[in-house]
């Protein structure tokens, strides 16, 4: 429905409904602060932009751009071989090396345990990806100023 | 997680329910006789005694006022931005305690719907698809105004979001924990959380009028340049779910103020009367009693401010949220930080 609706505004709604339904997976797992910062974020912040920018824009049926049947034919290729490639890997998953006893424990999704997970386990990769957004915010603010002048 | 616990769980919803939407519709009477109050003059007194019946009289008003669609919008969007708001509104109700557990025949049965570890994330979280009542419904009315009026509300929400969140998480430091009844209970021996964290509070006060649309922040339904702001296009009780969720959202904020910097349920004493002997269940009912205090003033306060500053421009709303709310939080939270550093608690 995201994709198949005409009308971008629509599309941005059916996301938003998408986006609480991987929520809801999240609680089913067990990871009730994972989906609250997913909904707080997703839903709540960057969809609101999305709807913000698309209602300024007022794009319609109308002003959509009109797609070649080349860029159709190469985008369905694409699609397709990105499908191959998700496929091919979950094939090689061994599923009986995840016991299901590790999303039954209630407390996993737990800040508690989650902040210990992160700031002992997987300190370094917290970090970079921290120095990534650092790296993001600063990017947004050279260009936003460039534009100013 | 027998039936009576369900039944007690519905009872509970259903009655906070009650509650949120009576308070509501009072705060609309009491809107008008503080602003009458406030300007001199003498407010709604005809239905009634001293105009009490007069939201009912309004509410009847509402209902039988005829329905217009407009038929150029999308039908479904149009209705469900006011039921979206009134959504919302209605669901951060849930994580609140209004109490202590009663103890009735040695059975406890807590005064809070749902005690969620990450309280906190949840209000946000709803707090966060409030935004899209407003947006939805402005979209939907095809209306150049009320898409304005919807652009405004939502830049608005988001931009001093960011703000309360900071504020917010400057409290979870001292309080260590992100259940919302947790830091009420916290509060119930020693300082209230206002005390350690004046600044967090004034920034989480300031956030809280620009999050509920209420002058000087509402910009949104900004009638001198907008005509009416987002809901142009709404009339009878459609419009009526609009300003009635603002009431709501009013008072459910003003009951987490008063959870999270005032004290909640705690009131200064209490340890005092427990050991005079006075029963337990009193002293819970009393500890209601003074929440709904603090929530009554918080109120009064909403209103206060109402008719007493204009509104801001939208520039100064951007540059207020942004260049001074924001830097401020994060000072606050560095602040706070280092003092619990220094008290060596982390």
């Amino acid at each position: 429905m995201v994709i198949a609706s005409k009308n971008p505004i629509h599309s941005v709604l059916y996301l938003i409904i998408t986006f609480f339904a991987i929520a809801g997976h999240y609680i089913m797992l067990n990871a009730q602060f994972l989906a609250a910062v997913h909904i707080i974020v997703y839903a709540g912040a960057i969809m609101v932009l999305f709807l913000f920018v698309i209602m300024l824009l007022n794009m319609n049926e109308e002003t959509e751009p009109h797609k070649s049947t080349l860029l159709k034919f190469a985008g369905t290729i694409a699609g397709g071989l990105l499908l191959l490639v998700l496929v091919a890997s979950f094939k090689n998953i061994n599923l009986t090396s995840i016991s299901g006893n590790d999303f039954a424990r209630a407390d996993i999704g737990l800040v508690k345990n989650l902040g210990q997970v992160l700031f002992k386990q997987f300190l370094l990769p917290f970090e970079v990806s921290s120095i990534l957004f650092l790296a993001a915010i600063v990017g947004v603010v050279v260009l936003a100023k460039k534009e100013a002048q | 997680m027998e039936f009576s616990f369900l039944l007690y769980k519905i009872i509970l919803a259903l009655v906070v329910f009650g509650i949120s939407l009576f308070v509501a519709m009072y705060s609309t009477y009491a809107e008008r006789k503080v602003a009458a109050f406030l300007q001199d003059r003498l407010g709604p007194n005809r239905a009634g005694p001293f105009g009490i019946l007069q939201p009912l009289a309004d509410g009847v008003k509402m209902f039988m006022k005829e329905e217009i669609i407009p038929t150029v919008s999308n039908k479904f969007l149009f209705i469900l931005g006011p039921s979206l708001a009134m959504l919302t509104a209605c669901m951060t109700g849930a994580v609140i305690p209004w109490g202590k557990s009663l103890i009735i025949n040695g059975t406890s049965y807590p005064l809070q719907i749902a005690d969620v570890n990450i309280g906190v994330l949840y209000l946000f979280g709803v707090v966060s698809i409030g935004v899209y009542g407003i947006m939805i419904g402005g979209w939907a009315s095809n209306n150049k105004y009320a898409l304005l009026g919807a652009l405004r509300a939502s830049s608005q929400m988001i931009s001093y979001e960011i703000a309360m969140g900071m504020a917010v998480i400057a409290l979870i430091m001292t309080t260590g924990t992100l259940s919302v009844a947790e830091i009420s209970a916290q509060q119930s021996t020693g300082l209230w959380n206002v005390c350690y964290q004046p600044l967090g509070f004034l920034i989480f006060l300031i956030c809280a009028f620009a999050e509920t649309n209420r002058t000087p922040f509402d910009l949104p339904e900004c009638e001198t340049e907008l005509v009416g702001g987002y809901h142009t296009e709404y009339s009878s009780m459609k419009l009526g779910f609009y300003l009635f969720a603002e009431y709501i959202n009013m008072f459910i904020s003003s009951a987490i103020i008063a959870t999270m910097y005032f004290g909640g349920y705690n009131f200064p004493g209490q340890q005092a009367l427990m050991d005079a002997g006075v029963g337990h269940n009193a002293i819970v009912l009393l500890g209601v009693a003074a929440l709904f205090i603090k929530i009554v003033f918080f109120i009064f306060f909403y209103m206060w401010i109402r008719w007493t500053i204009p509104r801001f421009r939208y520039d100064q709303l951007m540059n207020l949220g942004w260049k001074i709310l924001i830097p401020l939080s994060i000072l606050n939270i560095v602040v706070t930080g280092f003092v619990l550093y220094l008290k060596g608690v982390i």
